[in-house]
């Protein structure tokens, strides 16, 4: 009985172990002369899942669209695209074997990753492969240090920048309170930006306080900010940290309200009462009430049951870059492809952009309002 | 809002999250005093407690009352099949061993979750929607009022359950000396059995409370308050009952009221160097017993 039990175990967690691998190449790349084969990594599991889900499917939107349209014209030769996606679970380690897996699958380009942490991790690899890597939605400041590396979303400080002239310009508030990680690139990069830009607007950081990415708990902080008589609280976080601190917030009394980056976006999805985030706004490039990306909207609910948000509309943009720097360069080799990237003009969903030699896109900002429970565009 | 309301608040935000600490390290406890040795499993208890909830309200659509009773049942039962499986066949074994065997147990179940639940968050909504209220500009959550209340409530009851009941006494007097207490016919396997099932029932309540709190569940939330109840154990004096509900309320405490008013970089050092005083202070933690070895 008891070696009965105890093979039982060894079974059940061996079988455990193996699950674990095989179930995260997406598509495994049946690669010819005329496929384009972009790479892409973002977490498809854990708890920044719903970005890296988002990121895919826009960019599936994406190819699909164009291989309908008969592919990509390179010179005289039309190419297919083909994504290639794998998970990084937001994780460093995961995200640059994902990388390697790219890489021995023959990738032409790089779609990625989406967040910032696993981003840093591989730039540099990716720079020495010599490989155009364009990120949607890592907003790091050092994701585009490397000549080869471009992004379609706002840099962290540019964010931080928009939001502290919106809080002091727009609302008029001169107390701001402000709640972070500090222990994660992008929260500090927005709290830095936030707090300068601030300070030179005229206006006052009477509280910030850190806390760690893994926390639930953030009663403590928030009730910190609550004596310090804050009339606005800046909430530089992913939207399940969003989400506790909003609830928290509610719970000890608090009607301060919220103001976030677009960390903030799909917030909607994970709180239980819509009643604690009513009335905060925060920055994105992209919303689907929009008129002008009416098409795209219908394209992925209809593929995905459910409504696209930024991280779709950064992936959609994502590969039609690529498209537009394959067409440019006339050429898919690599060099070719990054020299064609400062040339092109993108008329994407997050709006008209063009990239710099930095590797930043230039583009307008937009504010969005939790309004009844649904994002509103102000 | 003043120093005081200031102070007040962040007394109640320690002793809210300490009272979570102290029902999961009364499980630890009350274990090691038995079993002689340290659950590991016995943070996950805690999780599996918040998925049962969910599957109980969601997927079986129980009434709430029957949904907790639910809950409470399957963590139970858990904590029993644990020991039964895992522990009882190591009861001789040397102590590495069954530290291993816990920490693997631990494993298995966030790994189970992993495989049934997946890693991405499950939004919760809370199930007390008690209302807060106000005492001298002291905003009292209504969720820290329940949990304040639950735990007291619970506590009372262990306590005299352990000091007035038979079933109490038997397991005083297995942690005492356990050849001997079955030289007294006390049935030493069922009390161990249902040492475990109070222990997890504890952590069962603890797990409701903690996603009511939190409102996401996860198949590592119970790792953290784990670790930190089984900190408030030792530091209370593992084995103690009392011990640990002081443990539990004193580390809850510390680290709100270092989080606010010194850093919160530094809370969970804070936390820890208390720890470490006391155990060099008084080496079996605040309440425990110092029990001679017999040679």
């Amino acid at each position: 009985m008891k070696k009965l039990a105890s093979l039982l175990l060894v079974v059940t967690m061996s079988a455990m172990v193996f699950s674990g691998c095989g179930n995260n190449g997406s598509s495994s790349s049946k690669k010819d002369d005329s496929t384009f084969l972009i790479g892409g990594s973002g977490p498809l599991t854990g708890s920044a899942a719903t970005y890296g889900l988002s990121v895919k499917q826009g960019a599936e939107v994406a190819v699909k669209e164009i291989n309908d349209a008969g592919g990509v014209k390179v010179g005289d030769k039309a190419y297919k695209l083909d994504l290639d996606f794998q998970d990084d679970e937001n994780k460093e380690d995961k995200a640059v074997t994902a990388y390697n897996t790219l890489m021995d699958n023959d990738i032409n380009a790089f779609l990625g990753t989406v967040t910032s942490t696993p981003c840093l991790a591989l730039t540099k690899n990716a720079y020495d492969d010599g490989i155009l890597l364009v990120t949607p939605s890592a907003s790091a400041l050092d994701c585009t240090k490397y000549d080869n590396a471009f992004r379609i979303c706002f840099t962290d400080p540019m964010q931080g920048e928009k939001l502290a002239e919106y809080a002091v310009k727009t609302l008029g508030k001169k107390k701001i309170g402000i709640i972070y990680h500090n222990d994660d690139d992008y929260s500090i990069g927005l709290e830095k930006a936030f707090t300068e830009k601030v300070k030179e607007l005229g206006g006052e950081i009477v509280a910030s306080e850190a806390s760690a990415s893994k926390d639930n708990d953030f009663s403590t902080q928030l009730t910190s900010i609550k004596s310090s008589k804050a009339d606005l609280i800046f909430a530089p976080v992913y939207y399940q940290a969003a989400a506790y601190i909003t609830k928290q917030a509610s719970d000890a009394g608090m009607k301060i309200p919220f103001i976030g980056g677009d960390g903030w976006d799909g917030i909607l999805g994970v709180v239980t009462e819509p009643a604690t985030v009513e009335g905060a706004v925060f920055l994105t490039p992209f919303t689907a009430t929009d008129s002008s990306v009416a098409d795209f909207v219908k394209t992925y609910e209809a593929a995905y049951k459910e409504t696209p948000n930024q991280f779709a509309a950064d992936g959609y943009d994502g590969v039609y870059a690529i498209a537009e720097a394959m067409k440019q360069a006339g050429s898919i080799k690599n060099e070719d492809l990054i020299a064609a990237m400062t040339k092109i003009t993108v008329d994407g969903l997050t709006g008209k952009m063009t990239f710099d030699k930095s590797g930043e896109a230039n583009k307008d900002a937009k504010f969005v309002e939790i309004k009844d429970g649904k994002y509103l565009v102000k | 809002m003043n120093l005081f309301q200031s102070i007040m608040e962040q007394l109640l935000n320690g002793l809210r999250t300490g009272s979570i600490y102290a029902l999961i390290a009364l499980g630890y406890s009350m274990v090691y005093g038995i079993a002689k040795m340290i659950n590991f499993a016995h943070g996950d208890v805690i999780m599996v407690g918040a998925y049962a909830l969910f599957m109980g309200m969601t997927a079986l659509s129980l009434p709430l009352p029957v949904a907790i009773i639910f809950t409470i049942v399957v963590c139970a039962v858990l904590g029993i099949a644990i020991e039964k499986v895992a522990y009882k066949p190591l009861r001789n074994a040397s102590s590495l061993a069954v530290l291993i065997t816990a920490i693997g147990m631990s494993f298995l179940l966030q790994s189970l979750a992993l495989i049934i639940f997946s890693a991405t968050p499950i939004p919760f909504k809370s199930i007390i929607s008690m209302k807060g209220i106000k005492i001298a500009g002291v905003d009292i959550p209504g969720i820290t009022i329940i949990t304040l209340v639950v735990t007291t409530a619970i506590m009372v009851a262990l306590t005299l359950f352990i000091n007035k009941t038979k079933a109490g006494s038997a397991m005083r007097a297995v942690s005492e000396d356990r050849g001997a207490a079955a030289l007294m016919g006390i049935n030493v396997n069922r009390t161990i059995s249902m040492t475990f099932a109070i222990g997890s029932a504890l952590a069962a309540v603890a797990g409701i409370l903690y996603i009511c709190q939190y409102q996401s569940i996860t198949p590592t939330l119970g790792a953290l308050p784990g670790i930190k109840a089984f900190v408030a154990a030792v530091l209370g004096g593992i084995g103690s009952i009392p011990g640990a509900m002081v443990g539990g309320i004193l580390l809850g405490i510390v680290e709100s009221m270092s989080k606010a008013y010194i850093s919160t970089e530094l809370a969970d050092a804070i936390v820890f160097g208390v720890l470490v005083v006391i155990l060099l202070v008084k080496p079996s933690g605040l309440l425990g017993k110092l029990k001679a070895e017999k040679v």
